[in-house]
């Protein structure tokens, strides 16, 4: 257990390490890079006498909002796409076209049509969690073994009855896995849809941060969607052991 | 004495849609299965076997000729015929209790929940996974997978049971347990069987009758009564007369398998 908690604590100790290293090792200008500590006192600042606790809460809100509507069309699409293959060969180079754009490259067509507010920037973070889902869900689901529908054919099962007792338990994994994937893309995307005219958030805070070149802020925006994705992907993890525990691995 | 034939094949051919053209899989088959036989279906790999057992079980229709269970022509799969397949297809997702109850919540056999757990608690005992009633399926071996497959068939009581080369892979010592367990089962409960199988001891040792196929297109070679009756005991391994029809029936197979060596040969060169 202990040994357990070293071994994760190391990595972490080892970047705040080498941060330090290379803050006080004299090769880079002393502006360019704030000390660990000087990056934890303005995030505690920042935390209990600025705006972060408003801007933690409204990237996370957005975040949400577009992995939801994101996950909600990818789940039936992806499942009709992986469960019907003839339709996939046509529709699969479709799909991996409208992934490979970076959803900066769309901010312009997304400012012209549903203009800079909230609605605009949920639309950024839909459309790269719908595309990074899909494909997910579509590639588990097409892995699925037929003979688990052939099995309760043979027991009596109606379509129906496969559909509820045989399909969505094979399909539960998936939706999982599609979830935490498109969660980690959203934040990723986080900064780009924040580029929309965002008074708050923690792109915004990034970028505001940047024009007045203030280095320690910009750092406390990044480490903070950083862990946010992290304690929201280690919780679907948890979530998942728990809800699919017959499974072989664990992705 | 001829028994009514529970299961007919009257001229079935069946052809699949090749690249050049339809490949005739299977020509020309007829044979019938009564009630209560062990019909063991043995021939090279590839020649059709499995696909002669999908037109019973539902899966495939014939191209010409007929199927028949009990007189009338096999629509689609259905919980009267029970099968089991080489690779278990036990339910990942559910435990041993809940695979064998699987075919119980279903509209076609639904049975209350006490009659459901009562049928779990007696084919969990016959087949011996009394110990792993709330194990999930990646905690058992080969065999006990194979043999809550064979406890999920018994639960919805097929009167047929369809196998395709069941016990193909396991080790030989659980496979001479689970043709023992399987002899066993169906002296409780008997049911009219059709078993794919490569392996001539085990045809043997199984069934009431053996029917050796040929190569691909795949036709009748020969029907073989076994005379033997049951229960079967594991000393019939040692029996003389076993071990001339073992004789027999494996060189009629080995017969096709060379058949076919020469067919593949013949279309290489
Ligand atoms: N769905 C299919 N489409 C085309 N060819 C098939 C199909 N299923 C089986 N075959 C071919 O039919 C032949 C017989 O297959 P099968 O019945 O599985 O043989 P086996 O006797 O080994 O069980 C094989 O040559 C196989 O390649
Ligand atoms: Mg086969």
């Amino acid at each position: 257990m202990l040994k357990r908690a070293v071994l994760l604590l190391a990595p972490w100790f080892a970047i705040v390490a080498a941060w330090y290293a290379i803050a006080y090792s004299g090769f880079v200008n002393e502006a360019l890079i704030p000390t660990p500590l000087a990056v934890a006192t303005r995030f505690w600042e920042l935390l209990t006498q600025a705006r972060l606790p408003l801007d933690i809460w409204m990237s996370t809100q957005r975040v949400f909002l577009g992995v939801a509507a994101g996950i909600t069309l990818a789940v039936p699409v992806g499942f009709v796409l992986g469960w019907y293959r003839q339709i996939r060969s046509f529709i699969d180079p479709l799909i991996n076209f409208f992934r490979a754009l970076p959803p900066i490259a769309l901010i312009p067509l997304v400012v012209v049509y549903f203009g800079i507010g909230e609605f605009a920037k949920v639309v950024i973070l839909f459309y790269a969690s719908f595309f990074a889902g899909v494909i997910v869900m579509y590639e588990g689901i097409a892995q699925i073994s037929p003979i688990y529908v052939r099995v309760a054919k043979t027991l009596g099962a109606t379509d129906w009855e496969i559909f509820r007792k045989v399909i969505i338990p094979l399909t539960v994994p998936h939706m999982l896995t599609a979830l935490r994937v498109a969660l980690g893309v959203a934040w990723a995307t986080l900064v780009a849809s924040e580029l929309i005219a965002a008074q708050q958030g923690l792109g915004a805070l990034i970028q505001n941060a940047s024009s007045f070149f203030q280095l320690d802020i910009i750092y406390v925006g990044i480490i903070c969607i950083g862990f946010i994705a992290l304690a929201m992907d280690i919780a679907i993890r948890a979530f998942t052991r728990r809800l699919v525990s017959w499974q072989d691995r664990i992705a | 004495m001829k028994r009514p034939a529970r299961i007919s094949f009257e001229n079935v051919a069946l052809e699949f849609p090749g690249k050049n053209g339809p490949v005739k899989v299977v020509d020309n088959v007829s044979y019938e299965i009564g009630n209560g036989e062990f019909v063991s279906i043995i021939g090279p790999s590839g020649c059709g076997k499995t696909t002669m057992m999908n037109m019973v079980a539902g899966f495939l229709q014939p191209t010409s000729g007929r199927v028949l269970v009990d007189g009338k022509p096999v629509k689609g799969p259905g919980p009267d015929r029970g099968v089991i397949f080489q690779e278990y297809g036990v339910f990942p997702w559910l435990t041993v209790r809940e695979n064998i109850a699987f075919g119980l919540t279903l509209s076609a056999s639904k049975k209350p929940k006490a009659e459901r757990d009562e049928i779990c608690n007696r084919y969990m005992k016959l087949m011996g996974l009394g110990d792993f009633a709330d194990a999930y399926p990646k905690m058992l071996s080969g065999g006990m997978r194979q043999r809550l497959a064979i406890a999920r068939a018994y639960a919805v009581k097929p009167q047929f049971l369809l196998m395709d080369e069941p016990f193909g892979a396991l080790d030989a010592q659980t496979r001479a347990h689970m043709q023992d367990l399987l002899l066993q089962a169906l002296q409780t409960e008997g049911k009219t069987v059709m078993l794919i199988t490569h392996s001539v001891e085990e045809a043997v040792y199984m069934s009431s009758r053996i029917v050796v196929m040929t190569a691909r297109p795949t036709r009748i070679r020969e029907i073989i009564e076994v005379p033997f009756s049951y229960p079967r005991d594991p000393s019939l391994h040692e029996d003389p007369l076993f071990g001339q029809l073992r004789s027999r029936v494996r060189s009629l197979v080995m017969r096709e398998y060379a058949a076919q060596a020469r067919q593949t040969h013949e279309t290489t060169d």
